[in-house]
């Protein structure tokens, strides 16, 4: 538990420090996660309490989520006086980008498995 | 004996980030336990229910939103942590992942690109202003990369937060639906499509429903996140709502 959480906070580190160095405009734990990522390929397998810390973390994934959504309160005059386009953008916006995202990956799969000459 | 003051009290604890560090934990397990005697529908959305709940709980008390997080920020300071913990679901998908490289690759750049313009398109054509156009088109991705999208641009990082969570619960809440809707029954897809159009809150629902769809889930929402860093300050640049 204590080695994997090392290891996660070793990466996410090593993340925001390169991301600051190099000026890249991609957050720290995202280019962290990246560093796991090859180091679990480097290392062929992911231990035990590896495993275990990540899915206790991943887990709870929407608690994290909760102090941010709590942020609403300090924006709620804004929120209010444009609340129909704020809306309309979440609820459609994102239902859009749900079919497009599912439609192209499904399209580019069957395309390629037309090209194979097998049935997708 | 005497008993300290309730005032005296009260002091102590809106100093301190233990109370809202403890409400925060509190609320989120009501919440759970409201949503699986709901059934697990998934109208009661934990992460709506629990921050409902602190703000009734603010607002009550007369606390500000620095002041709650000040405590809550040790639950905040795990989304760095967490997302790093992806790498794990997707070593674990690798063989899907390299038979599926070039769909993904696709669909990861049509999907950036429509998100931005779908939230931005209709924001405008619904009389939205710019700063809140700016702070709305970063909002289906990751909560630390859309903040810093959103400040850069001259958005609102904090309203951008909360726009990034309220999206992430309207793709939990009606994602898995319209998936079906479409006649998509893989998986892979549909979890790819929940983490790119829901970041966070779609990867926990889709992890949710299956192992694979979390894992597909979480490479799109990490994908994303590099993608969207990239394209979107052109993009805003060409559609002419940013310098």
């Amino acid at each position: 538990m204590l080695e994997a959480l090392t290891l996660i906070l070793i990466c996410q580190l090593a993340g925001e420090v390169t991301v600051r160095a190099a000026g890249l405009p991609v957050p720290g734990p995202v280019l962290g996660m990246l560093l796991l990522l090859a180091w679990l390929w480097l290392k062929g397998g992911i231990s035990e309490p590896v495993g275990r810390t990540a899915d206790t973390l991943l887990g709870n994934l929407s608690l994290l989520f909760v102090p941010a959504g709590v942020g609403v309160m300090v924006h709620w005059a804004r929120v209010q006086e444009q609340w129909v386009a704020i809306a309309a953008a979440l609820v459609f916006g994102t239902l859009i980008t749900a079919a497009v995202t599912a439609l192209t990956m499904m399209g580019v799969q069957w395309l390629l498995a037309r090209r194979r000459g097998t049935k997708p | 004996m005497t008993n300290a003051p309730l005032t005296e009290i009260w002091v102590y604890l809106a100093a301190s980030p233990l109370l809202w560090l403890t409400a925060t934990l509190v609320c989120y397990l009501a919440a759970l336990k409201v949503y699986r005697l709901g059934g697990e529908s998934p109208l009661l959305n934990p992460v709506a229910i629990a921050v409902a709940l602190l703000i009734g709980l603010l607002k009550l008390t007369g606390t500000a939103y620095q002041t709650y997080f000040d405590g809550a920020q040790f639950v905040h300071f795990l989304l760095g942590p967490a997302t790093v913990a992806l790498a794990i679901p997707l070593y674990r998908q690798r063989e899907r992942l390299r038979s599926l490289a070039l769909p993904i690759l696709i669909a990861l750049l049509v999907g950036v690109v429509a998100a931005a313009l779908s939230a931005v398109g209709i924001g405008v054509l619904c009389g939205a202003d710019p700063v809140t156009l700016i702070s709305l088109a970063p909002k289906s991705t990751t909560t630390p990369v859309a903040m810093g999208i959103s400040e850069k641009l001259g958005g609102l990082p904090s309203l951008t937060a909360v726009l990034v969570v309220s999206t992430g619960i309207v793709g939990a809440v009606f994602g898995p639906g319209l998936l079906r809707l479409l006649k998509c029954h893989d998986d892979a897809v549909k979890g790819f499509a929940m983490g790119l159009s829901a970041h966070g809150i779609g990867t926990a629902r889709a992890f949710q429903m299956s192992p694979v769809m979390g894992a597909f889930s979480g490479l799109a929402m990490a994908l994303s996140a590099f993608a969207t860093a990239l394209i979107l300050p052109p993009l805003l640049r060409w559609v002419g709502l940013t310098g």
